[in-house]
């Protein structure tokens, strides 16, 4: 029972709630979404937390997405020992850069006075859950070997069931307590996206590598090149 | 054909601001007194030689704003497509608040609540970020007329060009110098916040050139806070969005005057249009160093010339703009008599607010009797010996160009040697056409400066070309639909986001 609400209810809720809420979010609300950063009030410890946190996090999302897009690819890569390790110590040393950056950040927020003033309720609750999902990721790509591998086996099957809108259960079920947290937070984090700062990558602004630098807007006229 | 567009631009005459700070107070009480937007001062007084707000800021090689020109092309120093989305995360040339200073109020409610006690009650300093007790240690204008002191006169980054004799003859006490520097947003033509912007937030108005940031699309990735080399971008801290100067759009629209220019006690400040090809903007902003202030004063259209006027309506701009481009007191100050200057020229942002040097603290020099030279020739000769050296001035306002400045002071003191023989007649006449002949001036120009600097009605100093509003919103919706809604409720609160 715990098992369908948990992994064939939840990503459905999460997914919808990712969806709509961004739409909603990013419509009616456009006024708020934005980086929030903090580094007007505090910059050096940022530096430290902020650099380290964002290219851990983005190198690991690209390793998720590459193992549920192709894990076929995966497989093969991971058939010579050698690339098996090197894929493995690489994922694992940015998650050790996640996390140390992560904590950076976390101090820092409760180290600095002045950041007080902008920490929510939200951004508590985004640590809590960024702490919870690299710890369990950490901890099973240590005692689970090779978490690579038979991610592509045992997960990636799940996720596209999920998406193909016919949950296979029954292997997740069985898996290590760890690994349900990971994925079980993992559906949380994306439900809340909208709700939280999360909102910010979403925004990524994509569109000024094509852009000219200049931009005029007429008001009632139309803009001559 | 020429692709001419319009903008808005203002003349600062320096040798009339008092320093009063008039102009800081009428804006922030308009525009900044929020949360969040505490420490900001869209207009802000800075006095020179001094180190000005942010501190340094002229300083690039730390602030990294503006452009640099690199081989033909051109980039921003500090943001920029790849530069700009790799620091996304850690922007790493952006000032801090400690740059600023630390926003404090007074507890005053205490001076009333105060039980009574044996000694009076006090309202101590809390800093308006954390709400403790503090002990301010800068503030917006904490150097103000305090040109001699060594923290900040001798941090100037003006001066470093100067040689070490000349710095120290800067500073002894009888020849110390002040001016004051008032400065808001220079709506640029070439500006650096808007093209540093990775959201698209900032851009400049077709119709009058006016350089603002839609709040709805800022993500806060500040690097338009890098960017501008005049720092004239402000991060509101609490609302996590950019914001900055707008020269009073929604007064200009109906025609009214900026509160800051409209405030000024000094009645220092001019504003109108300006007619530019705006297809120059490019070629002119990535010259030499050396060309560069005399290439944007050249993008300025003579909207007097037929062509011009012919080409400008070809483009679209009304009749009532090209007649207030007619009657711009820029136009004059900058182009006929050439005696304004943009603020530093090398940030290539092509700036539209031009200063006229101030001449007194230049040229006033005590003679040996204890008071101000009076006497015409010896004020000439003070042109060579100024007290204030003009590679001090150039640094600000020419790029470096010891030459211009020379010229327009020059200008500015035959004005003063002619109407002085007008009024008081006291002054050889072959002396004062001598000063005329050297500095190119005829006597109907500079009674026409004398008349704009010093007896200018207010529809003289400001000549606003009618917004035409109304055709926009014709374009969008009735009328009198629109009628019933203007001004309201459509406002989103500045609130933070989740
Ligand atoms: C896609 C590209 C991303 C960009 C450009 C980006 C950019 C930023 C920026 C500008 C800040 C504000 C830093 C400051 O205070 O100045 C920030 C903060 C943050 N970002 Fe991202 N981010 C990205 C992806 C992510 C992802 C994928 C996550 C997590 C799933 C994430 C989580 C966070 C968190 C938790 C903070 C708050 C840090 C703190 O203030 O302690 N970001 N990000
Ligand atoms: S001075 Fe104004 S227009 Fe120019 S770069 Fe700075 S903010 Fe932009
Ligand atoms: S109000 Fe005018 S005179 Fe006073 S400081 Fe501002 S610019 Fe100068």
């Amino acid at each position: 029972m715990n098992g369908i609400i948990l992994f064939a209810v939840l990503p459905y809720i999460a997914l919808f709630s990712l969806l709509l809420g961004s739409i909603y979010r990013y419509t009616y609300s456009g006024f708020q979404v934005s980086s929030l950063s903090s580094q007007f009030l505090e910059s050096k410890q940022l530096y430290f937390g902020s650099r380290p946190f964002h290219w851990g996090i983005i190198f690991i999302f690209f390793g998720h997405l590459t193992a549920f897009l192709t894990p076929r690819a995966i497989l093969a890569w991971n058939k010579v020992p050698l690339r098996l390790y090197i894929l493995e110590i690489t994922a694992f040393a940015f998650g050790i850069m996640l996390l140390t950056g992560l904590v950076l950040l976390i101090v820092r927020r409760f180290k600095t006075k002045r950041l007080y003033e902008v920490t929510s309720k939200m951004d508590v609750l985004v640590y809590i859950i960024l702490l919870v999902q690299v710890i369990t990721g950490l901890w099973i790509a240590y005692f689970f070997r090779w978490g690579s591998s038979w991610f592509a086996m045992v997960l990636t099957p799940y996720v596209r069931s999920v998406f193909a809108f016919n949950p296979d259960i029954i292997a997740v079920v069985q898996l290590p307590l760890m690994v349900r947290i990971h994925i079980v937070s993992a559906f949380i984090m994306i439900g809340i996206i909208p709700f939280t700062r999360f909102m910010h990558f979403l925004v990524y602004p994509f569109a000024y590598l094509w852009r000219p630098y200049q931009l005029v807007i007429w008001n009632y006229k139309k803009q001559r090149n | 054909m020429k692709n001419i567009r319009s903008q808005i631009s203002m003349v600062f005459h320096l040798d009339k601001c008092i320093g009063c700070h008039t102009c800081s107070i009428a804006c922030k009480n308009i525009w900044t007194d929020r949360k969040g937007a505490e420490y900001m001062w869209w207009n802000n007084v800075e006095t020179k030689p001094g180190t000005g707000y942010p501190s340094k800021w002229e300083n690039q090689d730390a602030y990294k704003g503006g452009w640099e020109k690199n081989g033909d092309s051109l980039e921003l120093k500090g943001a920029g497509k790849l530069k700009g989305l790799k620091t996304l995360f850690h922007n790493t040339h952006m000032p801090t608040m400690d740059n600023y200073y630390e926003p404090w109020n007074y507890q005053y409610s205490k001076l009333l609540d105060s039980p009574e006690m044996d000694d009076q009650p006090t309202a101590e300093a809390v800093s308006m970020i954390t709400g403790e007790k503090m002990t301010p240690k800068s503030g917006p204008n904490w150097d103000d007329d305090l040109s001699g002191s060594p923290i900040y006169a001798r941090n100037d980054v003006n001066m470093k060009d100067l040689s070490p004799s000349e710095k120290e003859t800067m500073f002894q006490l009888e020849r110390m110098v002040m001016f004051y520097l008032p400065r808001i947003c220079n709506h640029c033509l070439n500006p650096a916040c808007v093209a540093a912007c990775p959201s698209g937030a900032f851009y400049k108005r077709g119709e009058d050139g006016i350089v603002l940031v839609n709040q709805k699309q800022c993500r806060g990735w500040r690097m338009c806070i890098t960017a501008c080399p005049h720092k004239k971008v402000y991060y509101n801290w609490n609302t996590g969005k950019s914001e900055k100067c707008i020269l009073c759009y929604p007064r200009l629209e109906t025609g009214q005057v900026p509160a800051c220019m409209h405030s000024c006690v000094g009645r220092i400040r001019y504003l109108g249009v300006m007619l530019y090809d705006a297809d120059r903007i490019k070629e002119i902003a990535s010259c030499e160093e050396k060309d560069l202030l005399k290439k944007q004063l050249e993008i300025y259209l003579d909207p007097n010339d037929p062509e011009v006027i012919a080409a400008a309506k070809a483009c679209g701009i009304a009749d009532s703009t090209i007649d207030s481009a007619q009657k711009s007191p820029v136009w004059k100050y900058v182009k006929e008599w050439g005696i304004a200057l943009p603020l530093h020229p090398e940030f290539r942002t092509l700036p539209n607010l031009f200063y006229v040097m101030p001449l007194l603290p230049a040229m006033a020099q005590i003679n040996d009797d204890n008071n101000y030279h009076t006497a015409s020739s010896a004020l000439w000769d003070d042109m060579k010996n100024p007290r204030l050296p003009l590679k001090y001035l150039a640094s600000i306002f020419s790029a470096g160009d010891v030459n211009i400045v020379g010229k327009i002071l020059e200008k500015l003191m035959t004005v003063r040697l002619h109407r002085r023989a007008v009024t008081v007649g006291d002054l050889n006449q072959n002396e004062v056409n001598t000063a005329m002949l050297a500095s190119g001036l005829t006597p109907e120009q500079a009674d026409g400066i004398y008349r704009l600097t010093s007896l200018a009605r207010l529809e003289e100093r400001f000549v606003i070309p009618p917004a035409h509003r109304e055709e926009a919103i014709e374009m969008i919706e009735e009328t009198h639909i629109h009628k019933g809604n203007t001004g309201f409720g459509f406002m989103d609160r500045p609130k933070r986001g989740l």
